[in-house]
């Protein structure tokens, strides 16, 4: 790394030095093109997050593509049903690396208030990686904001070389993942076991 | 643009040879589709460009909704009742919480009554704002119709707030009564807020309603003659586009509705075009009503001091409460048996009755007709599928 007081010392004569990596990491984080895709009520707060007042476009996010080839973000945005799972994981197969996802909202996350229900899966995250949680039944689009700026944050700490590689650049990763199938009774399978396990409960003896 | 309204749906003739011979293309629109408002499919059946066929498919947001009502006590239903139809939420606490205190024979305080309308006209409001952005958003008008519909529903939202405590979900109403009184500064930011709202409306028909583009694709588009509309039940602006007088507000006159001065806008043709410009006719009726009640909103107790929210127990019977939702005729079905929570648990949903008639209003239309009917029909999945 340059010497900050060298740095400062060529910007007074004119001379930008930059790094490729924060420059490849600059252009990245300011241009995530977000997937058009709303599931439930969260939905809505994600458009008003995108309209005038919230104005999504300040952080270089209010491309909205219809087709996952050409988004970046996956923003889940409400309820996730066993009927619906199967499209989410596929939309998410087909879009191209590097990919990240939102989880936004109690249901994406957990499930929310319908985890009871017979017909709702209870997380995004039991079948596709989430890069950023952000709670709220629905958030509100401030939260929503705070979401990206955490996604730009993880973006920006990314490096070109050693394990700290965006995800397109580790070749072992997989960036596909198991369809499920809607079953009879349930999803088949009800979760990818490489990804979500149940958290392990310990308790105490004493 | 279009010389004449058509008031009948053209019906094309099946030719199953060109089945046969592989003419018809079946396409799935949806449950990924920029159009579909939310998680809906439909499968069509296109010869060429013109629908032969159409299938509605949804069930993608079905949350069981009824079956969880069935597991809780009334009072936590309230909540639930929010996330149904997710841009009304106060409009769905009401018809609930009418159907509670039919079946339990409570009565509302006249403010309570009155908070009601306000908050259920305010409602009215912004989602029909919505919608009407929305529809033209399918039409092709990237972002500025939307963009203004939810500059004002933000301002909506922050009366909702100051109210409530929450944007959307609002959880407000309970039986017998609201949760709690109106801030003190409420009522004259409420005044404020209506008092723009016509120019709003103004600016945006100055916009839209005699925009060349908007009435080509609108007019004649997806008639819905009167008699269908009746059969097929359906109820809300739809009807009324129709042509059909009916509005609960006038026919039920539940709560206060009768003491206001207000009118019931109708459509003379069914098609795509009355169906926006009903709701925008509603929305000044609905500046109306609000310019009344909050002018003569009185004081007193807003929740009927003998009612018990917590370990309430109707006794055994059944009611039926039912409103008219920005959508349609919002009915709840409860069956008591004496216990904590009701036996049964029915919604009538007005988005999944009006979208019955999706088929026979397509039928004829080329595809990207289709996304305008479907805009102007004004579903939520959330409601759709429960």
């Amino acid at each position: 790394m340059m010497d900050a007081g060298l740095k400062s010392e060529l910007q007074k004569q004119g001379v930008f030095t930059t790094t490729l990596e924060s420059l490849y990491n600059w252009g990245r984080r300011n241009s995530i093109w977000p997937l058009q895709f709303g599931l439930a009520c969260c939905a809505i707060e994600m458009i008003a997050t995108t309209m005038a007042r919230y104005d999504l476009a300040r952080f270089g996010a209010e491309v909205f593509r219809p087709s996952p080839r050409q988004a970046d973000l996956m923003i889940v945005a409400g309820t996730v049903t066993k009927k619906m799972a199967p499209q989410v994981v596929r939309l998410y197969n087909q879009m191209a690396e590097p990919k990240y996802v939102i989880a936004m909202g109690a249901c994406a996350i957990s499930g929310g208030p319908f985890k009871q229900g017979y017909n709702v899966l209870k997380g995004i995250d039991r079948f596709i990686p989430v890069d950023v949680h952000i709670p709220g039944c629905p958030p509100r689009p401030e939260a929503l904001i705070h979401a990206f700026m955490t996604l730009q944050q993880q973006i920006a700490a990314q490096e070109l070389t050693g394990p700290r590689r965006p995800r397109h650049l580790q070749p072992e990763l997989p960036s596909e993942f198991p369809v499920p199938r809607y079953g009879d009774h349930d999803l088949v399978p009800p979760k990818n076991p490489d990804r979500w396990t149940a958290p392990a409960i310990s308790r105490s003896n004493s | 643009m279009k010389p004449e309204v058509e008031t009948t749906v053209p019906r094309v003739e099946l030719r199953p040879k060109d089945a046969a011979a592989g003419q018809w293309l079946e396409v799935a629109m949806g449950p990924h589709h920029p159009s579909t408002h939310g998680v809906f499919r439909m499968d069509v059946v296109l010869d060429g460009e013109r629908i032969v066929q159409l299938k509605p498919v949804f069930g993608y947001l079905h949350r069981n909704h009824e079956k969880l009502g069935e597991g809780m006590s009334y009072l936590a239903s309230i909540p639930y009742t929010d996330r149904l139809d997710y841009f009304c939420s106060l409009t769905n606490n009401w018809a609930y919480t009418l159907a509670v205190e039919k079946l339990a024979g409570l009565t509302v305080p006249e403010r309570a009554e009155y908070i009601r309308i306000i908050t259920a006209e305010l409602t009215r409001l912004q989602n029909h704002a919505c919608l009407a952005g929305f529809l033209l958003q399918d039409l092709g008008a990237t972002g500025t119709p939307l963009m203004y519909a939810f500059r004002e529903r933000e301002k909506i939202l922050d009366l909702f707030e100051a109210l409530t405590g929450a944007r959307m979900m609002c959880n407000y109403m309970r039986f017998g009564g609201c949760r709690c009184d109106l801030p003190e500064d409420w009522v004259p930011r409420a005044k404020k807020v209506v008092a723009e709202t016509p120019r709003f409306i103004d600016e945006f028909e100055n916009l839209l309603a005699t925009n060349e583009i908007l009435l080509a694709r609108t007019q004649g588009v997806g008639a819905l003659p009167a008699a269908l509309a009746v059969n097929a039940g359906i109820t809300g602006p739809m009807l009324r586009a129709s042509g059909v007088n009916y509005d609960l507000r006038k026919v039920d006159r539940y709560g206060l509705y009768d003491r206001f001065a207000f009118k019931v806008p109708l459509g003379a043709h069914g098609d795509t075009y009355d169906r926006y410009f009903v709701r925008m006719l509603e929305m000044r009726e609905s500046v109306k009503i609000l310019e009344q009640a909050l002018a003569t909103i009185p004081d007193g107790p807003i929740i009927d001091p003998k009612t018990r929210l917590r370990g309430f127990r109707p006794k055994g019977g059944e009611a039926y409460g039912r409103i008219e939702a920005p959508k349609g005729e919002l009915g709840f079905y409860l069956i008591s048996d004496g216990g904590p929570n009701p036996y049964r648990y029915r919604i009538r949903p007005p988005s999944l009755i009006n979208l019955t008639v999706l088929e026979d209003l397509c039928r004829g239309h080329t595809v990207a007709d289709a996304v305008a009917i479907l805009g102007s029909v004004d579903i939520v999945l959330g409601e759709v599928d429960r």
